[in-house]
């Protein structure tokens, strides 16, 4: 075929499609909602939720997974251009707010308390249902990215799993009675990083154009 | 030489860009214009690719088609108040790289530094490259029918729906699924 035909052909085709940001956000809406019914069919928010929200450790958890998923938006949005000029350092927010976390319970907690709280009561549950709650999100979001042009498929899939985690583990944090920022630490990143995984293997599998 | 080109450069830039904002809003002659100015500059770059990374020239054509179809295919994702050209280049490199790889050559090509250069007014394709019209024809259903009616008989979308006895939207639709089908087929041309 001639490229002239080809550019006659390319111009019938005259819609564009959606653009990055409005497909990013169809998914987000999308899979925050799926992941909303299965919040309320399954787990539903822990019985003293109205007491929790009172209470400092119990709020920052929603400090972290909303900045989770803030942080990766952010980079998401950059990824899905083919000229892509995210600053990957702005996921260290989650972590810094962590490390800081830590310090000021590791100083406001007695040392022989330390333990119970890291392990807390729920680690499994925890490590199952974060992962299971962003299913369904991580699977808009890469929809999504399938209309984008990200050069860097496994990144962007592993940054879209960090966005969809950052999803699933604000709904799992209305269920978990677990609030210390040592337990969150380090069960809600273990779910974390299993995302990220899984959306880094189905990132190179899917995203390629 | 390279200063003669600097104004050169930014008038293109500027040119481009105003015929990609017109062609998103649906202005089909700009994006016409568009591509056919693109051409001979992708034609140029794929020429230079295909030479460094010593994988010979003569199926630079089927490269360029292959660029021209991904930069159909992703043209939402092109933001009007950023640059076209970074983003142009951005989408070439990555056609090319890729097509270098499925001929079996790796290669880090810097692309930038082709795509600034000017092309030579007089490059025009000579070939019909075979490449694309073999994928067309692995179409199937009605977007074979409509992508071949359009881009071998040249007919219009209209023409095309009058022919086929389909709705112009239905030949939209089966139009751009054939495209983006197109696309998938090239990629898995991998060997």
């Amino acid at each position: 075929m001639r490229t002239e035909n080809l550019i006659a052909t390319l111009s019938a085709d005259a819609k564009p499609g959606l653009a990055p940001a409005r497909a990013l956000a169809y998914a987000i809406a999308g899979g925050a909602a799926l992941a909303a019914i299965l919040f309320f069919i399954v787990l539903g928010p822990r019985p003293d939720f109205l007491h929790a929200i009172t209470t400092i450790r119990f709020d920052f958890k929603f400090v972290v997974t909303l900045s989770l998923a803030a942080t990766a938006l952010i980079l998401t949005l950059h990824l899905m251009r083919p000229d892509a000029s995210g600053n990957r350092a702005i996921l260290l927010l989650v972590p810094a707010l962590l490390a800081a976390a830590i310090i000021l319970e590791l100083i406001n907690v007695p040392a022989q308390d330390w333990l119970a709280r890291w392990i807390g009561h729920n680690s499994r549950a925890c490590m199952i249902n974060i992962p299971l709650l962003s299913l369904l999100p991580l699977a808009a979001i890469l929809a999504a990215l399938r209309q984008g042009a990200p050069t860097r498929p496994g990144l962007s899939g592993a940054v879209a799993g960090l966005l969809a985690a950052g999803i699933g583990a604000t709904f799992y944090a209305a269920h978990c009675p677990d609030d210390s920022p040592l337990f969150v630490a380090t069960w809600y990143t273990v779910a974390t990083a299993f995302m990220a995984g899984l959306g880094a293997f189905l990132g190179l599998r899917v995203l390629r154009w | 030489m390279a200063e003669a080109n600097k104004p050169e450069a930014a008038a293109r830039e500027a040119q481009w860009s105003a015929w990609m904002r017109a062609s998103l809003t649906g202005d089909t002659g700009a994006y016409r214009m568009l591509l056919e100015a693109l051409a001979p500059v992708l034609r140029h770059m794929a020429k230079a690719g295909l030479a460094r990374a010593g994988a010979g020239n003569a199926d630079a054509e089927d490269v360029v088609q292959e660029i021209l179809l991904a930069i159909h295919l992703k043209r939402a994702t092109w933001m009007a108040d950023q640059p076209f050209t970074p983003w142009l280049n951005a989408i070439a490199r990555h056609k090319l790289i890729d097509a270098l790889r499925r001929r079996g050559r790796r290669s880090e090509v810097p692309v930038e530094d082709l795509i600034e250069t000017l092309p030579d007014k007089t490059e025009t394709a000579e070939t019909s490259p075979a490449e694309l019209s073999r994928l067309v024809d692995r179409l199937d259903g009605k977007s074979h029918a409509v992508v071949r009616a359009i881009s071998l008989d040249g007919a219009s979308v209209r023409d095309a729906a009058a022919k086929l006895g389909m709705s112009e939207g239905a030949v939209r639709v089966a139009l751009h699924r054939g495209l983006r089908k197109l696309a998938v087929m090239y990629r898995e041309a991998e060997a």
